[in-house]
């Protein structure tokens, strides 16, 4: 009984964006407070309102248990075996996090999209090697990758974004293909075909803006695994290196303190888990409200 | 049905050996392959023999095929860290133990992830479900070493009940494969709630209850059975990761594995034995996924008679 | 005719309603009609006029829990089957009342030979050894005129084509000789040469056994050569029910009027396809008064706020119809 018209208008990059912006403003308020306060405040923020150095610390006060468990205001998560403040770690380490995965989405994620466009437009040879080629990388365990980048390269930022974009670009190249497939079957890319357009102008002015919906939602849908990624990267030591005050480190560093000091991995592990919890209930609202046809992913 | 199998068998092989490219030119990365290969404290006669082996002096395409020559005879040159053994020796030595709880934990939550999914789909926007939502957000939110850890913490420290790490009976095992498992838990779950609800909805499940079709016999046969196949397409990934967690899981309850030996073989900067677990990591991998695509034709008859 | 003897299935005043996002509607509401055995009933309407839903209706298996039979009866062959149990609707189910949905394509399980289909349906309601039960359901195969039953129990319903695998659909629904058969538009995803076919198919059995169907279609071709009485829904009611010849030569409501103007006519070269202006009325906005009125030529001001009572022709032949139009004609208030 209720009415669902077919999606088969053009859609404009910008009407695109303007239907992006419009479903964006009945966002749940919850999720995005969440978010806002979780990840991006005291991400971006760090620097000025976190309470102690995240790198220095002070040794005498080392050990000292969060507020509520017989500790004071002055290091409310506690600190660790260096007398550093649990909590201005975990806001320092949200900024490495948020960078990480921000950077390695756009990387993947461009990187994804070409190959998906070409592969789903040109078909052909190009199709075969690069489905070939998303096969072999989805079956490669990527901390294997990570593993073998760590003793050749040592770990640091650039390995973690390398491993970030090898796992991604596979994952983009495929859903972007399988959207253009289906794309490329309309009128007014066979009208544009047939008025003589490029192929260049084909794939940016009729076809990317159309797979834009899916680009966006696996976006937003990636950010929580990745920062999982890289915090497991990290918790191995073939991540982010040590001083940096990352999450998985951290989660590291308290682990054999886990039951005399508990709050040095137990406070990182859950800004993790929320942080990638209010993530992928954010991917699954975008989802729903932008693609409801990748219901599975 | 013959011909799919031999067009995956063959897709299997070619990207075994795509594998074998990356780990061969991971090993020139680093520049020399001779430095990544030698301890540090080996002379220069030593560094001459290993040049020999592999072809070093020779152009990279026949150093590459003299690698694969060898890597199909089970050489991958000698441990490092580990004195006297080969690199695939020591991975051989510790794959049933990353088998024992890699296939343990898969089994766990598939018991538990299946019925949950099929019960949330069945009992749509009830409690019920919204519960098994809350265990699937939790578990695709929280980081398996951190859950490791708390696992340790409570159940091992504090209340005792398990012991805190190695290898030993069942009690070993449990909390580890809930810390390896319970992200695969969640996305089983969603998988199979999602194709429940699409299969639930179907004509034939109409046509089964208009037959008078008891309703369990209509949601645990004629769904499920339907149902089923998305999920198992999946499996061949869920095997993937469980392979990545046993790496952190293995490092977390020092259960004596491959993950565990990969971790030390970095530290010890083993590389022969990073690229014998890499290699066999990736071969397990797929050949699991071969199995689950034969196994997936096998329940579509749609595929079978094609 | 066989006009004396009772009916087989009884319904009265029969309402669906079914919570949307609109909030609560009324799929069918009040529905009444009743079918004898060897005759057949067309449920004729649009889609979304509450035809599938009446019918799902008469099997107690609305989609759940969004939709809930809330008022009425069905008595079927003597039973009540709206206070009947769970367990005792399951012995109906398939055993007293069957029916067979639309496309062939998606009806059948994919993943089980179209023997062990049929078979259920029968272990269902009969016990029997597993070697007499194959042996029935070949038997139910044979008389839908599958060929070489023996060997196409074996088969995946991927191997067969559409009108064979409606055949067996037909099998399944038989299986075990109900009494009372719903035919929920079983043609429109056939070819046309075909739908001839299962029609007949239906026909032979429906006078070999006795079988009484209730036939759902929006194809007043369809309606002619297969039914004895018709009722035509609209929104959720039925607006006109009578004699499948009355209807035909002599409509009472206009929108019973309408439909038949808008079958294409075979014989003229240029069609003539009277399409009734406007949409139906949507479920939660209805009309107060009678539901075609927006759409109707003759509407009255009265149309507007009162729903019709149901008329019955002078003729003595059961024709009834819902329209204020009769109320100055020499049709009769009566309580159908």
């Amino acid at each position: 009984m209720t009415d669902i018209s077919p999606r088969t208008s053009e859609h404009t990059f910008g009407q695109k964006m303007f239907d992006l912006s419009r479903s964006l403003r009945s966002l749940p308020i919850v999720p995005i407070f969440i978010l806002v306060f979780l990840l991006i405040l005291p991400a971006v923020t760090a620097d000025l309102i976190a309470p102690h150095d995240p790198i220095r610390g002070r040794i005498p006060d080392r050990l000292a248990p969060p507020v509520f468990f017989g500790g004071s205001w002055e290091y409310p998560l506690g600190t660790d075996r260096l007398g550093r403040d649990v909590l201005s770690r975990i806001m320092h380490g949200a900024k490495v996090s948020l960078s990480v995965s921000i950077v390695g989405i756009i990387f993947g994620g461009v990187l994804g999209t070409v190959l998906g466009l070409v592969a789903g437009y040109f078909r052909g040879w190009a199709d075969a090697i690069i489905m070939r080629l998303v096969d072999i990388t989805m079956a490669l365990p990527s901390i294997l990758l990570a593993l073998v980048l760590a003793v050749s390269v040592g770990p640091s930022f650039q390995t973690v974004i390398i491993v970030v974009t090898f796992v991604l670009w596979a994952l983009y190249a495929r859903q972007v293909r399988g959207e253009v497939l289906s794309i490329r079957e309309r009128d007014f890319v066979a009208r544009a075909r047939v008025s003589g357009a490029s192929h260049l102008r084909i794939i940016f002015r009729h076809i990317l803006p159309n797979a834009a919906n899916t680009i966006i939602v696996l976006a937003t849908l990636q950010v929580g695994s990745v920062i999982l990624l890289e915090a497991g990267l990290s918790f191995l030591g073939v991540g982010i290196p040590k001083p940096t005050p990352a999450w998985g480190l951290m989660v590291a560093d308290g682990r054999q303190l886990i039951v005399s000091a508990w709050w040095i991995a137990f406070f990182p592990g859950l800004a993790i888990t929320l942080t990638v919890l209010a993530l992928n209930l954010l991917g699954d609202w975008m989802r729903d409200k932008l693609d409801p046809k990748m219901k599975d992913l | 049905m013959q011909r799919y199998l031999l067009r995956r068998v063959l897709q299997s092989i070619l990207a075994m050996l795509a594998i074998s490219v990356i780990a061969f030119g991971l090993s020139h990365l680093s520049g020399s392959p001779v430095d990544a290969m030698l301890p540090m404290d080996a002379g220069p006669e030593e560094a001459a023999r290993l040049t020999k082996l592999w072809g070093l002096d020779k152009p990279v395409y026949e150093q590459y095929f003299i690698f694969l020559g060898n890597a199909l005879q089970g050489n991958l040159g000698d441990s490092i860290k580990w004195q006297g053994q080969t690199a695939m020796g020591l991975v051989l030595e510790r794959l049933p133990a990353t088998l024992q709880l890699g296939g343990f934990a898969i089994l766990v939550s598939t018991i538990i992830a299946i019925p949950i999914g099929v019960l949330a789909a069945v009992y749509k926007d009830t409690p019920f479900d919204a519960f098994g939502k809350i265990i699937a957000l939790l578990g695709q939110a929280m980081p398996n070493f951190w859950l490791g850890i708390v696992l340790i913490w409570i159940f091992a420290v504090t209340l005792q009940w398990l012991p805190t790490s190695g290898r030993g009976g069942l009690s070993h095992m449990i909390l580890p494969a809930i810390a390896m498992g319970w992200f695969q838990v969640a996305a089983l779950m969603r998988l199979t709630r999602s194709a429940m609800l699409e299969v639930l909805d179907s004509e034939y499940v109409k046509l089964a209850r208009i037959k008078g079709v008891p309703e369990w016999r209509v949601v645990w046969v004629h769904a499920l059975r339907n149902a089923a196949i998305i999920p198992l397409t999946y499996f061949g990934l869920i095997a993937g990761s469980i392979f990545t967690g046993s790496v952190v899981i293995e490092t977390v309850f020092a259960w004596p594995g491959t993950g565990l030996l990969a971790i030390d073989a970095i530290r010890g900067r083993d590389f022969p034995v990073v690229q014998a677990v890499v290699l066999t990591f990736a071969g397990v991998f797929i050949l699991v996924n071969l199995l689950v695509d034969t196994l997936y034709a096998y329940l579509d008859p749609r595929i079978r008679y094609k | 005719m066989m006009a004396q003897e009772a009916p087989i299935i009884e319904v009265r005043e029969l309402e669906t309603r079914i919570d949307t996002k609109m909030g609560p509607i009324k799929a069918v509401d009040g529905v009444s009609f009743s079918v004898r055995p060897g005759q057949t009933l067309g449920i004729v309407g649009e889609s979304g006029s509450g035809k599938s839903i009446t019918a799902l209706s008469l099997l107690r298996l609305v989609p759940k829990p969004a939709a809930k039979i809330t008022s009425g009866s069905i008595i079927l062959d003597g039973e009540e089957i709206l206070t009947a149990s769970e367990a005792r609707m399951r012995e109906i189910r398939g055993g007293k009342i069957s029916m067979i949905l639309q496309d062939p394509q998606t009806s059948l399980n994919p993943v089980f030979t179209i023997g062990s289909q049929v078979i259920e349906a029968i272990a269902t309601h009969v016990k029997a050894s597993p070697l007499e039960l194959l042996e029935r359901a070949i038997e139910a195969l044979k008389r839908v005129r599958v060929a070489d039953p023996k060997r196409r129990v074996e088969d995946y319903p991927h191997q067969m084509s559409g009108g064979m695998k409606q055949r067996v659909v037909g099998a399944i629904a038989l299986g075990s000789n109900p009494k009372v058969l719903i035919a929920d538009e079983p043609t429109t995803a056939l070819d046309v040469t075909i739908q001839a076919q299962y029609l007949k198919l239906l026909k032979d059995i429906q006078t070999e056994t006795g079988l009484a169907i209730i036939f759902i279609t929006h194809d007043f071709g369809v309606v002619a050569r297969m039914c004895d009485q018709v009722a035509v829904m609209y929104a959720g009611r039925v607006v006109e029910q009578g004699p499948v010849r009355q209807i035909f030569s002599d409509p009472a409501h206009p929108y019973t009027k309408a439909l038949l103007n808008s079958v294409p006519s075979v014989e003229e070269d240029v069609k003539r396809l009277y399409s009734i202006r406007g949409q139906p009325p949507a479920f939660w906005d209805m009309p107060a008064g009678c539901r075609f009125e927006p759409r109707c030529d003759k509407a009255m001001p009265k149309c507007k706020t009162e729903y019709p009572p149901i008329y019955e022709s002078p003729d003595g032949d059961h024709h009834c119809a819902s329209c204020w139009e009769l109320e100055s004609t020499e049709w009769t208030q009566s309580r159908y």
